[in-house]
């Protein structure tokens, strides 16, 4: 296998381990919109990052964080339903992100590459930053995996019970920005969430504690990555595109499964 | 355990109001709670009965007045509703174990509320009844001195609803602990109860179930239809629903 190959494979499954776990709260508190806004918003991200010459992870990131805050402030004026409000920031920064984009001053961008991942252009260093993020969600989502779980089950039982409800939600939004910002080189913006919410659904079927499900969604991520992955190889396709169609055609598969027991 | 001295009470609710965006939702409400209490406080909907409770466990803070706590108090509290996505994979016991993780003690208060045998059962497939109970199980996981239960029957049915009442005197009597009940249904929690609060964002009246019920006040809120529902059961029903003329009659045997 070329060096590319195994650069690829590497950084694909780093994204993929955390996607798992992570994805199984995006689908346990139907925050799959709300993921697929973030990451539609970091394309915006990277156009600052161009701008501002910093490090692209790290301007998705703060641009993820943002809006977050701006989301939860939006819905607490309750002008609009939360799916209206997602609609209109999606849309809104994913526009101004290619806009800001396509305006940089001599600027030669992948934008196919950005939007639907470019994961056999991987370097060494995104490959150590991916991991080394990796490596943080998947700590923070052991340390405070209980917390996590009491408030996606009830809110109010939980602040009742002493969590600390705002603490515990915000650390699952950084967690969730941290991800997007490593698994746009990997599927690129427009299929983050199909990464994060496709493995934990086929999961759902073969699972029956919360734990399970992680882990059994971390494992269908992992393997949709190297099917993926093996089908752009064969037949020379876009990664990221076949990525998503392999973790579909497990989602399918698991369909069959069930419906046969 | 710190023991809550008798002579003071549980939680004193000293003159608490709240506004919220310009609505007042409570306004200048007293009362206080003891040891071995039921106090159930009923009004209609949007009379800011929530509200009260939120204030009372700390979920929301009132804008005057204040909620004084005994020292030591320890409240278990059963929200009003519960609603878990279908695709969390969640058993009864798990879901304690999200508040307690000692598995032992779970099942002990899956047994207190005689639901042990569900303990695999995935939440969702729970009937109304079987809900409740469960979230009562986890309300008495902090081995409260005070119950606090917001719409304790919401969702089960008449039959239910009365063994569910039953159960939660039954705790009363071996806990010793009070308990604060929420409710909109005004017949069955009239047995149920020491102490009626008729809440519409102030207090309309006060007292023993039967003292309320005769209060203008209360007939002027929810009309005269809706008069004391006293619990005297002079039969019981047996399997296929026949009657069955119990031996002691009149006597209440519910108890």
């Amino acid at each position: 296998m070329p060096d590319f190959v195994i650069s690829a494979l590497l950084a694909g499954v780093g994204v993929a381990l955390v996607a798992g776990p992570l994805g199984s709260f995006v689908v346990w508190r139907r925050m799959a919109y709300f993921g697929d806004t973030l990451a539609h918003a970091s394309l915006l991200g990277i156009a600052l990052a161009l701008w501002l010459s910093v490090t692209p992870g790290v301007a998705v990131f703060a641009v993820s964080l943002a809006l977050a805050m701006l989301l939860v402030a939006l819905q607490q004026q309750r002008l609009l339903a939360t799916d209206t409000l997602l609609g209109i920031l999606a849309h809104s920064t994913l526009a101004t992100g290619m806009i800001a984009i396509s305006i940089i001053p001599g600027a030669r961008i992948n934008l196919e590459g950005l939007l639907f991942g470019n994961l056999l252009a991987v370097t060494s260093k995104e490959v150590l930053t991916i991991w080394v993020t990796s490596l943080i969600v998947a700590t923070l989502l052991s340390v405070f995996w209980n917390r996590l779980l009491a408030i996606t089950v009830h809110e109010d039982l939980a602040q009742a019970e002493g969590i600390p409800v705002a603490g515990i939600r915000a650390l699952l939004m950084l967690a969730l920005a941290l991800v997007i910002a490593i698994a746009i080189k990997v599927v690129g913006v427009l299929l983050i969430t199909a990464l994060m919410v496709i493995p934990a659904a086929t999961a759902r079927r073969l699972s029956s504690t919360p734990e399970q499900m992680a882990i059994a969604a971390s494992l269908t991520a992992v393997l949709s990555l190297c099917a993926g992955l093996w089908i752009a190889w064969q037949w020379d396709t876009p990664v990221g595109p076949s990525v998503v169609i392999a973790a579909a055609g497990l989602f399918l598969l698991s369909l069959v499964k069930t419906q046969q027991a | 355990m710190p023991a809550v001295e008798t002579a003071q009470p549980l939680v004193k609710i000293d003159g608490i109001s709240k506004r919220i965006a310009k609505r007042t939702l409570l306004d200048k409400v007293s009362f206080s709670i003891n040891k071995g209490q039921i106090l159930t406080l009923i009004g209609p909907n949007g009379a800011g009965k929530t509200t009260l409770v939120r204030c009372l466990i700390g979920l929301s803070q009132p804008d005057s007045g204040a909620v004084i706590k005994a020292p030591g108090l320890r409240i278990g509290y059963m929200p009003q509703r519960l609603s878990i996505d279908d695709t969390l994979p969640l058993t009864v016991l798990r879901f304690l174990q999200l508040a307690e993780p000692r598995r032992a003690l779970c099942l002990d208060a899956l047994e207190q509320v005689d639901i042990l045998h569900l303990r695999k059962r995935p939440v969702q497939k729970l009937s109304g009844g079987e809900t409740q109970r469960m979230l009562l199980a986890r309300a008495l996981l902090r081995q409260p001195n005070l119950l606090v239960l917001d719409e304790p029957v919401q969702g089960v049915d008449i039959a239910g609803q009365e063994s569910l009442y039953r159960l939660i005197g039954q705790l009363r009597d071996s806990l010793g602990c009070g308990v604060l009940m929420v409710s909109h249904d005004l017949h069955l929690v009239m047995a149920a109860t020491d102490e009626v609060i008729c809440l519409n964002h102030h207090i309309c009246c006060q007292g023993s179930p039967a003292s309320v019920s005769a209060s203008s006040e209360y007939t002027a809120l929810f009309g005269v239809r809706t008069a004391l529902y006293s619990h005297q059961h002079d039969h019981s029903h047996g399997l296929d629903d026949e009657v069955v003329e119990a031996p002691g009659r009149g006597q209440g045997d519910h108890a």
